[in-house]
């Protein structure tokens, strides 16, 4: 391999790797915001749960992420100091949490999406994160019997949560197509074995999200032409002010320690 | 700590009408004596079973109440690493409320009732938690001085003598030690920090030192319940005697912190080897307690919401679960 | 009217914990949920953050079927007296091995 053949797979590398980091650390950050508020006590605690777990992973990846950039940043230089431009989360990730069917629907997509994608980063040519896939494919399975589990009841609840779940999918169903929209990077890192090729995922994703939405009850919304661009820096006006709130102390006291 | 409010109950004790009723009095207090736990449908005098109602559904408020001066940081905590612990440590007051929560139902009362009992500011919680956070110093400060004023009291509570209680506290304090633990070194990592974060420390010590003294109660003298708690084992130790114990090995913590404590009369007695402190204005105490404190409605507020918008979606789940259970519903 | 802030039909399960494979499970405390899956979910998110538990049973509170402690006398004090159902209530000689 060329050297620039090689920078560039590694470019890709450090990209994907951020992707994923951003999105379990996005979507932390959006379940964070529910404890303390959340409709039973037991779920406080359920949503607090998957924000850990997501955190964990965002954590790891984060981590990795640093050694690949090589410039001596830590996990919190990476998630403290990039501006918007430079996160590469899902724009599904960082939507606001709505009501709690939002929250819902938002969390079965990605789940189903992260299950998919953990189950076959395992076999990654990059060890750590095979190591980190199936670490975290044990954790999603928790996270996705949680919120399908959720996405029935309201689903197939009350007129009223039938209602707020449907209009819950119908303002996220949108974003769903940039899971699967694979860009240079995403190319790159697939033909290289580091991750797996996302048309390959879609089929098992879009079965099982049909299946849930059926026995929930809920009407797939039509498709909508693609245009959201988070995994390439390119995000909803939402992500902006998630930053402000999450990297101000640090950016406050630059150089602090906590 | 929880009992605030018990003494303006005015709920008298059934009175011992029939010779039977006397013979099962004395036979409780007995057990009492003898170191017995009561179990849930134990014979127990009516009052016994009130007081434990209202002190550990207090208890429980505290600690869901309690989720929400710490929750207000989650998303703004200035590490990776703090936001997780963070997360962790309201999750477990969350689960806290649960295990008190299960504990009072073992009494004979819902925990909707309860839930109604404190938004409708019935019931009480402790006063501590209607104070703000405005800096990230204060969640440190409540780790180190409220988790660690409640440990203290927690700890008697293993011995109380209801068993579901006892046995709450007992998970309850396994718990609580990380609590204390983060909170400080929080503080540590301040006081090692920049002068504006030494600083930030500083002003959040002065923030909660007194509010943390208070969180004991007032001198038992001024209660005329807990000589009663105490002949029931359900207090182990008096206000004073508790709140003596926390400033004696906070004070030390403070001075390796670097830290001032804001009070001019503070002391060491080398005789007693106690800490003299200093007069404590029990009428902000009343008047957080009466509803005046700085956040006693945002507090207060959060709580009804959540519970409003919340509704909604249990309603969804309760019917969801009964087209399930219905012969004539799709199957499962 | 205060609202309830709980609808009625969350029921209240009690939580069992097997600690680690070869004990039995133990009664932890109570959960409320609306059905049977959530109360597993709630009592595993609430019970077992520290690795406390390898298997969990939960039951509806209205099921168990408890003993009344008024009774206590009548169904547990006579066995007190029974300590021939003891082994150290015989005296057999040090010389004999295996018994």
């Amino acid at each position: 391999m060329t050297e620039a053949l090689v920078r560039d797979l590694e470019a890709a590398r450090l990209r994907y790797v951020l992707q994923l980091a951003d999105t379990s650390l996005v979507l932390a950050q959006r379940l964070g915001e529910w404890v303390g508020h959340a409709p039973a006590l037991e779920e406080d605690l359920g949503l607090a749960n998957v924000a850990l777990d997501l955190l964990g992973q965002a954590r790891l990846l984060l981590g990795y992420a640093a050694e690949l950039e090589g410039r001596g940043r830590s996990e919190d230089d990476l998630a403290f100091s990039r501006d918007q431009g430079e996160f590469l989360n899902v724009t599904l990730a960082e939507q606001p949490n709505g009501d709690f069917a939002c929250t819902i629907v938002r969390q079965v997509l990605i789940d189903a999406f992260q299950l998919e994608l953990y189950d076959s980063l395992q076999r990654s040519s990059d060890h750590r994160l095979a190591e980190i896939a199936a670490k975290s494919l044990k954790e999603t399975r928790y996270h996705l019997a949680y919120s399908a589990g959720w996405l029935l009841r309201l689903g197939d609840g009350t007129a009223e949560s039938h209602a707020r779940s449907q209009a819950a999918l119908d303002a996220l169903w949108r974003f769903t197509v940039e899971l699967f929209a694979a860009d240079d990077s995403d190319t790159a890192a697939a033909d290289a074995g580091i991750a797996p090729h996302l048309s390959e995922l879609e089929p098992r994703w879009s079965e099982r999200i049909q299946e849930l939405l059926r026995q929930a009850t809920l009407m797939p919304p039509p498709h909508t032409p693609y245009r959201w661009q988070g995994k390439r820096g390119e995000h909803s006006e939402h992500l902006g002010y998630l930053l402000a709130d999450m990297q101000f102390l640090y950016r406050a006291y630059p150089g602090a320690r906590w | 700590m929880y009992t605030q409010g018990l003494d303006q109950h005015g709920r008298q004790e059934a009175q011992p009408a029939a010779a039977e009723s006397a013979v099962l009095g004395a036979r409780f207090q007995a057990r009492i004596d003898a170191e017995e736990r009561i179990e849930p449908k134990d014979w127990m005098p009516e009052a016994y079973r009130q007081t434990l109602i209202r002190q550990i559904s207090q208890h429980a408020h505290s600690e869901i109440v309690g989720m929400l001066p710490e929750g207000n940081w989650i998303t703004r905590a200035p590490s990776l690493r703090r936001k997780a612990v963070l997360i962790a440590k309201v999750q477990d007051e969350g689960g806290h409320g649960m295990y008190l929560y299960s504990a009072a139902e073992t009494l004979g009362i819902s925990r909707e009732q309860m839930l109604a009992q404190l938004n409708a500011g019935t019931a009480k919680y402790s006063s501590i938690f209607n104070y703000p956070t405005p800096t990230w110093a204060d969640v440190g400060a409540i780790g180190w001085l409220v988790d660690g004023a409640a440990i203290i009291n927690q700890i008697p509570l293993c011995r109380c003598s209801y068993g579901p209680y006892a046995r709450a506290m007992v998970r309850i304090c396994k718990e609580e030690s990380f609590h204390q633990r983060q909170g400080f070194e929080i503080m540590l990592a301040l006081s090692r920090g920049t002068p504006a974060q030494r600083r930030m420390a500083q002003e959040a010590l002065e923030r909660w030192w007194w509010p943390a003294l208070m969180m004991f109660g007032p001198s038992d003298a001024e209660s005329k319940h807990t000589a009663q708690s105490m002949r029931w084992k359900i207090k182990r130790f008096s206000n004073d005697e508790l709140r003596q114990h926390f400033v004696d090995v906070t004070v030390p913590q403070a001075e390796y912190l670097g830290l001032e404590v804001p009070d001019p009369e503070l002391q060491r007695d080398a005789a007693s080897g106690h800490y003299r402190f200093g007069a404590i204005d029990w009428s902000e105490f009343q008047d957080v307690l009466r509803g005046s404190g700085p956040c006693n409605r945002e507090r207060a507020a959060a709580r009804r919401r959540a519970d409003e918008e919340g509704r909604w979606v249990r309603e969804a789940a309760a019917a969801h679960a009964a087209k399930r259970a219905a012969p004539s519903g799709a199957p499962p | 009217m205060i609202e309830p802030a709980m609808t009625p039909e969350w029921s209240l399960y009690e939580v069992f914990i097997r600690a680690r494979s070869g004990l039995e499970h133990k009664h932890v405390g109570s959960v409320h949920a609306a059905d049977a899956p959530m109360a597993l979910q709630h009592a595993r998110d609430v019970y077992t953050r520290r690795q406390e538990g390898v298997s969990i049973w939960v039951v509806k509170s209205v099921d168990i079927v408890a003993s009344d402690p008024a009774d206590a006398d009548a169904w547990f004090e006579p066995a007190r007296d029974k300590i021939y159902r003891h082994p150290t209530f015989y005296a057999i000689p040090d010389e004999v091995k295996n018994l």
